[in-house]
């Protein structure tokens, strides 16, 4: 028996109220029919050799009242109330921790800015006679990091987004082929990658025709060959 | 008091000694035995985070390699040199590459700028070489385990440090080096827009991850390395994870006391 596992604020001298306690509870079966709890005990302490120091009904209601010796001096423990549990404290304390809760959420939001002074993700590119087919323009991409490409009967937006490790190619008007720098991946006017690390072809935007008749390029929407999307009707512009 | 028992004359320090000013910062006197020294390490902030007393032949340097005393020294080099490079650094695209140049020909000496990437680069390996010593001997093993991933957390700090410093110089190595390791945010599960598990969190036709809002995007505030990624990494390099990896330094070398000093030989 570890009476310390009930009441950890009281050490050693309740031991034995505690085992009377627990023979008190037997006893208090066989003379339940009394009415008065504290007669019981008296009756108890009576008839028990055993004599507890504390009377016996006490401990049952209000355990951590007992008085309990430490060396020298001694502590009351004061009961805790049900009620007292939604306390003024306690409201304190959930009000502080919503409040820093509330706060790390700010701080969250905080590192996403509402502006971005950036060059925009969709844009008009001008008017599709003024590329010449078999052109790669590069024009765009120092700003918008596009790649406008015009063939025999398409034109098209590469992007300029290495699909090996993110860096930015260079078109090699004169070897007819993009370039990375980093590592040397090469990809053909197409977008499709035939040398270096590169494990996919490049990937195209969105390109429409805006309502005054110029291209519209929309930089969030993205179509990837391995997935079958440069099929898609909105990744080329048919001239 | 100038004079002692037996009426000699007693000298300066002697009587420095004696003073209010110096009794109220050393509480302890000059230690002359095993107890005097053990007051004098625990009354003192700085010394009370190391053991009071250790084994002989824990602190042969054929043992510890000195790899986590010779980290911690570099640290406070970096963090001196740091200091003194950002009287000359401006974090913008306009003036960091040159600032850069500014630093190594025009400011005197040209050398500080010098010691802080050699000691940045030294600080990598002395920590990896320490992280291999206490693996090697078994002292990750309890009562050590704690201190252990206190000290993963700190190796994983340094390499946050030295990756943040890297992007400062603003030269074309910086900037690509950058891109490629900030690509790796993107496929973070749930929280990188390319990542697994991204395209689930969507409010009908709405992607809530997606370029604009993920965690790559945090890291460098923009969707592509720019000024705003300059300047979020120059402040995290210089005051953001210095100042967690002060605390968990700390709380590293006051845990080896606790944990009963360095392992010994077996």
């Amino acid at each position: 028996m570890f009476p310390m596992d009930k009441h950890k604020n009281i050490p050693n001298d309740v031991n034995n109220a505690e085992e009377n306690e627990q023979i008190s509870g037997q006893t208090d079966e066989i003379s339940s029919d009394s009415a008065n709890p504290k007669m019981d005990s008296v009756d108890e302490q009576n008839l028990d050799s055993k004599k507890p120091e504390v009377p016996k009904g006490e401990p049952e209601k209000n355990p951590a009242q007992k008085r309990a010796s430490i060396g020298k001096g001694s502590i009351f423990v004061e009961p805790i109330k049900r009620r007292s549990f939604f306390s003024w404290l306690t409201l304190a304390w959930l009000a502080f921790t919503a409040a820093t809760g509330t706060f790390f959420g700010i701080m969250l939001r905080f590192m996403f800015p509402n502006v971005l002074f950036e060059p925009k993700q969709t844009f008009k590119a001008g008017y599709p006679d003024d590329y010449s087919v078999g052109d790669v323009t590069t024009s765009l991409k120092e700003k918008y990091g596009v790649w406008i490409v015009r063939s025999t009967e398409e034109i098209y937006a590469l992007s300029t987004v290495c699909t090996h490790l993110g860096c930015t190619p260079n078109w090699l008007k004169n070897e007819n082929k993009f370039k990375c720098p980093c590592h040397g991946s090469g990809f053909r006017k197409t977008g499709i990658n035939f040398e270096g690390p590169a494990p996919r072809p490049l990937e195209r935007f969105k390109i429409t025709l805006a309502n005054d008749g110029q291209i519209f390029i929309d930089k969030t929407k993205k179509y990837a060959y391995e997935k079958g999307q440069w099929s898609d009707p909105e990744s080329f512009l048919r001239v | 008091m100038a004079k002692d028992q037996k009426g000699k004359k007693r000298g300066f320090i002697s009587r420095l000694g004696d003073s209010q000013v110096w009794k109220s910062i050393i509480r302890t006197g000059v230690p002359r035995n095993r107890r005097g020294r053990m007051f004098s390490v625990l009354n003192s902030v700085f010394l009370h985070l190391h053991p009071v007393r250790m084994p002989r032949h824990a602190v042969r340097l054929k043992y510890t390699w000195c790899a986590g005393g010779l980290s911690f020294y570099i640290f406070c080099v970096l963090t001196i040199t740091g200091i003194l490079l950002m009287f000359y650094y401006r974090p913008t695209v306009e003036y960091a590459y040159t600032d850069i140049m500014d630093l190594s020909e025009q400011v005197p000496l040209g050398i500080m700028r010098e010691i802080h990437r050699w000691a940045a680069h030294l600080m990598v390996i002395t920590v990896w070489i320490h992280m291999f010593r206490v693996f090697m001997t078994g002292s990750y093993k309890p009562p050590r385990e704690f201190n252990w991933m206190v000290g993963v957390i700190l190796l994983v700090l340094t390499l946050l440090l030295s990756f943040t410093g890297y992007l400062l110089p603003w030269d074309q190595l910086a900037i690509w080096a950058i891109t490629v390791g900030t690509n790796m945010a993107r496929a973070t599960p749930f929280l990188g827009h390319e990542g697994p598990g991204a395209a689930l969190l969507s409010i009908g036709d709405i992607n809530l991850v997606h370029a604009g809002s993920d965690v790559r995007f945090a890291l460098l505030g923009g969707r592509f390395v720019g000024e705003a990624a300059l300047l979020r990494f120059y402040v995290l390099h210089c005051i953001g994870f210095p100042f967690i990896i002060i605390i968990f330094m700390a709380i590293h070398f006051w845990r080896i006391r606790k944990d009963g000093g360095i392992t010994t030989p077996v």
